[in-house]
C-alpha cells in the first residue's frame, strides 16, 4: 500500500504546532490505590509518544483520562489550550472532538454494519451528510485494506480486521490526537503485524499526534519520537527511543526492558 | 354426560367474538407493557433520585399487588375521580401497566448486559447521550431480552381471562355466558381451553423464529 494515497485523517488546515496535551499535577486514585501521583507531562503536536512500564503503573489510566472515561481526583488536563479538566461537560464535549481512541477490545458496535460503525459519529456529531460520510468511510476502509467489508457485521470479521475498522472509525472523526490502548493485546499473534503496519503507515503519512500504550517494543521503537517509562504513577525516565531502548539510565527501566525484550 | 357437537357449533360465533377480544387485549396490552416498561427502565437510570425513588416505589407497588385488585380499582374507583373509559380500555391499560413492571426488569437486565466498552466507544466518538441510547445501547439490549419479553406475552395471554371480572367478554367471558344460558359447560370451556393451548404454542413458535432472526 503506497503511503501517499492515504487520506489525511489528522490534518486540519490550521495545523497547531507546539504543545498539544498538557497534564499538570494530575492525581488519580482508585480507592486507596494511587495510580497517578501528581503527574506532569506534555506532548507536542504531531509527536508519537509511547508509554511503557509494568502493568498497574498508570499508562492506560492516562489514556482513559484524556478520553474522559475517567476523571482525575486532582490536577488539570489541557488539550490544544482548552481545559479538559476541570471543565463543564459541555466544554469537555468540544475538546473531546479532537481526540480519538482505539481500544484493546475494539469495541465496535455489533448491531451496525462496518460502514455505519464508521459513519455514525461523523453524521451525528460532526453533522456530515450521509453521502459524504459514506464516501470518506470507504476511503478509510480502503486505506485499512477492508474496502470489501462495508456491509459486513463486526462479528463476521477477524480480530485484526475488527481492529482495523476501529482505527478507521477513530480516524473518521479527524482527531488531532489518537490514543492507542494496547491495540494488539487481544489479537491472535499472526494478526498483530497487519495492525502494526497500518499504524506505522498512519504515523508516517499523517501529522496526527499519537499516544500509545503498548507491549510491542519493536513497534514502539519504530514509530515513537519519545518514550516515557512509567513506574508507580510517575514518569521515571523519558527520551528518544534509541536512547531508552539501548542505553536506559534508570535501573527500573533496565529491569523492565530486560523482562519484555 | 354426552359430548354435544351441536353445542360446539352453537358456541362458535361467540367463540370468534371472544377470541378477537382476547387477541386485542394481548396485542395492545403487550405494546403498552413493552413501551411503559422501557420508560420505567430508563427513568430508573436517571441520575436524579427524585425521579428514581417515586418510579421505584410505584412500580414495586404495582408488581406486588394482584392484577385482579388493580382491575377492580381502575374499573370502579377511577370513574369516581371523573376518569371514564370502557371496560375493555380499562382492562387493556391495567394489564399493560401490570406487566410493564415486569418488563422494566427485563429491560434493566438487558441494558446492564451491554458491555461497558460500548459506552466507552460511544464516549470516544463523542456521541450525544440520546444517540448512544438509540443507536448503540438499546438495539443491543432489546435483542438480548426478546425471549424474556416473549415469555411475558405468553404469561399475559393466560391472564387475559381476569378481565372477565370487569365485564369484558373475552374468550372465557363468552364461554361462561354461553354455558349459563344453555346449561352446557363442557363444550365451550373445552373449546376455549384448546384455543389457549393453540395460541400459546403459536406464540412460542413465533418467538423462537424471532430469536433465530435476531441472533447475530
Amino acid at each position: 500500500m503506497p503511503t501517499d494515497t492515504l487520506p489525511n485523517p489528522g490534518t486540519s488546515p490550521e495545523r497547531s504546532t507546539g504543545e498539544l496535551i498538557r497534564l499538570e499535577q494530575v492525581t488519580k486514585r482508585f480507592g486507596d490505590n494511587t495510580v497517578l501521583d501528581h503527574l506532569d507531562f506534555s506532548v507536542d503536536a504531531g509527536k508519537h509518544v509511547t508509554l511503557i512500564g509494568p502493568s498497574g503503573s498508570g499508562k492506560t489510566t492516562i489514556l482513559r483520562l484524556l478520553m474522559t472515561l475517567l476523571k482525575p481526583d486532582e490536577g488539570t488536563i489541557t488539550v490544544d489550550g482548552q481545559k479538559l479538566f476541570p471543565a463543564t461537560e459541555k466544554e469537555r464535549r468540544e475538546v473531546r472532538k479532537q481526540i480519538g481512541m482505539v481500544f484493546q477490545q475494539f469495541n465496535l458496535f455489533p448491531n451496525m454494519s462496518v460502514l455505519r460503525n464508521i459513519t455514525e459519529a461523523p453524521v451525528t456529531v460532526l453533522g456530515m451528510s450521509k453521502d459524504e460520510a459514506s464516501e470518506r468511510a470507504k476511503e478509510l476502509l480502503d486505506m485499512v485494506g477492508l474496502a470489501d467489508k462495508c456491509d459486513a457485521r463486526p462479528a463476521q470479521l477477524s480480530g485484526g480486521q475488527q481492529q482495523r475498522v476501529a482505527i478507521a472509525r477513530a480516524l473518521a472523526m479527524r482527531p488531532k490526537v489518537l490514543l492507542l490502548d494496547e491495540v494488539t493485546s487481544a489479537l491472535d499473534p499472526e494478526l498483530v503485524a497487519g495492525v502494526l503496519d497500518l499504524l506505522r503507515d498512519i504515523a508516517r503519512s499523517t501529522d496526527i499526534t499519537m499516544l500509545c500504550v503498548t507491549h510491542e517494543m519493536n513497534f514502539a521503537r519504530d514509530i515513537s519520537d519519545q518514550v516515557l517509562m512509567f513506574d508507580s504513577g510517575r514518569v521515571i525516565e523519558s527520551g528518544a527511543p534509541e536512547k531508552i531502548f539501548s542505553d536506559p539510565e534508570h535501573e527500573r527501566t533496565r529491569e523492565f526492558l530486560s523482562a519484555v525484550l | 354426560m354426552e359430548w354435544d357437537w351441536s353445542a360446539v357449533s352453537d358456541f362458535m360465533p361467540h367463540f370468534w367474538d371472544g377470541l378477537l377480544v382476547t387477541l386485542q387485549i394481548l396485542a395492545l396490552g403487550s405494546v403498552i407493557s413493552f413501551a411503559l416498561g422501557l420508560v420505567w427502565a430508563l427513568l430508573m437510570r436517571t441520575p436524579s433520585r427524585w425521579v428514581r425513588w417515586p418510579v421505584g416505589v410505584v412500580t414495586e407497588f404495582i408488581r406486588n399487588t394482584p392484577l385482579l385488585v388493580q382491575l377492580f380499582f381502575l374499573f370502579y374507583v377511577l370513574p369516581e375521580w371523573g376518569v371514564q373509559a370502557s371496560a375493555l380500555t380499562t382492562g387493556v391499560f391495567a394489564i399493560g401497566l401490570h406487566y410493564s413492571t415486569y418488563t422494566m426488569q427485563v429491560y434493566r437486565a438487558g441494558i446492564e448486559a451491554v458491555p461497558v466498552g460500548q459506552w466507552e466507544a460511544a464516549t470516544a466518538l463523542n456521541l450525544p447521550v440520546h444517540r448512544t441510547w438509540i443507536a448503540v445501547i438499546l438495539p443491543q439490549a432489546v435483542r438480548r431480552v426478546v425471549p424474556a419479553l416473549g415469555n411475558y406475552v405468553i404469561a399475559m395471554l393466560k391472564d387475559t381471562p381476569m378481565l372477565m371480572a370487569i365485564t369484558v367478554l373475552e374468550m372465557l367471558g363468552e364461554a361462561q355466558l354461553f354455558a349459563r344460558e344453555n346449561f352446557q359447560f363442557t363444550e365451550p370451556l373445552t373449546v376455549i381451553g384448546l384455543a389457549f393451548i393453540v395460541l400459546s404454542y403459536l406464540a412460542s413458535l413465533f418467538l423462537r423464529a424471532l430469536e433465530r432472526r435476531l441472533a447475530h
